[in-house]
């Protein structure tokens, strides 16, 4: 048999797209982890016992040479595979469920699991079921329903479907810690300043220094991502210091007032 | 419910979304101001399309960056890209 002209796999699934100034948050969503559906088509017959062995000594950290297409650097890579489930096996196709690091080529993967079992294999289609805090759910919008959407809304001005698909930008980084800050905070953060102990009305516990988090208003509005100085426990028991340092600002400026330079009169 | 506990409730929604079960600590008790900012669930059409996240099921065939010009032409934005390529090559 001859094994030429497969074509491009099919591929689909979970792609989340920022809209506007949301665009600030992708960064989180490119980093965080992906859960696929594959399809794999061995070459050869393989038992069962022997593929299922070959595939669970893939979980784990994995080195991985991105692909000759591809848009990174060719360079050896260490990637973690946190699970491989055998879904389905119905000879040549095995049907997976792969949940890794971003950046895991599942297409190069299954090409390995191939090498290694030596009979060859290839990825027949994909789907992705997750990025970050995404999953296949009733917000999943396919093109068509997003087109009906705005028709429905720049036709007859009715907002419902298009409220039902775009999610508030928040929910893009509902997977990390957060830091909720008071009103008189807002303002300075929103021109960069990093935010500091008495800015702080409530946060996760188990912050290490160093994380990724989300700082947001009482009203659960995103402000910024910040990068912590200092761990949860040692914020909780310190009355002054910079906290966290504000990597990138997603609210615009002056929608709370300016209270820096003056006395914050708190509402109570 | 006040402002401040409908904001405190859309963030525990938050953290179940994300699937986060951290406890929180509490610094100090505060209110926050209705006269500014808006709870996100109510944000106006206008702002959720600058402050919004369109989860899309990427059909076979074109490329995630054509499907994300895609929608930006359609809902005619300025800026919009996505999170992560969904592609069959590589």
């Amino acid at each position: 048999m001859v094994w030429v002209g497969w074509g491009h796999p099919k591929v689909t699934g979970v792609l989340p797209i920022a809209l506007g100034d949301a665009t600030k948050v992708i960064g989180v969503l490119m980093l965080a982890d992906k859960e696929y559906v594959a399809v794999m088509q061995l070459h050869k017959y393989v038992d069962d016992d022997r593929l299922i062995s070959v595939i669970n000594e893939f979980i784990g950290e994995i080195y991985q040479r991105p692909p000759v297409r591809s848009s990174v650097k060719r360079t050896l890579r260490i990637k973690r595979v946190y699970d491989i489930k055998v879904l389905e096996i119905k000879f040549p196709y095995v049907l997976l469920h792969v949940s890794c690091e971003h950046g895991t080529y599942v297409r190069k993967l299954i090409h390995d699991i191939g090498e290694v079992l030596g009979v060859g294999a290839h990825m027949r289609e994909l789907r992705r079921v997750r990025t970050g805090p995404f999953r296949e759910d009733d917000y999943l919008v396919n093109l068509h329903e997003l087109s009906e959407a705005v028709y429905l809304y720049n036709e007859l001005k009715n907002q419902s479907l298009l409220r039902k698909y775009i999610m508030p930008v928040e929910y893009a980084v509902s997977h990390l810690p957060k830091v909720v800050v008071s009103d008189g905070a807002v303002g300075a953060l929103t021109y960069g300043a990093d935010l500091a102990i008495p800015g702080i009305v409530r946060l996760h516990e188990h912050i290490k220094k160093g994380d990724l988090v989300a700082i947001l208003t009482l009203k659960g509005e995103l402000v910024a991502l910040g990068r912590a100085l200092m761990d949860s426990e040692e914020i909780v028991n310190n009355m002054k210091g910079v906290a966290f340092k504000t990597i990138r600002v997603i609210m615009p400026r002056d929608v709370y007032p300016r209270a820096w330079g003056q006395r914050y009169t708190r509402t109570s | 419910m006040d402002v401040t506990s409908e904001g405190l409730k859309f963030i525990d929604e938050l953290d179940r979304f994300g699937g986060v079960s951290r406890r929180w600590l509490i610094k100090r008790d505060e209110s926050t101001d209705s006269r500014y900012g808006v709870l996100p669930k109510t944000r106006p059409i206008s702002e959720l399309l600058r402050f919004g996240i369109i989860c899309v099921d990427k059909p076979p065939g074109p490329t995630s960056h054509e499907v994300v010009a895609w929608v930006k032409r359609l809902l005619d934005l300025p800026k919009a890209g996505h999170g992560g390529t969904l592609e069959s090559y590589p």
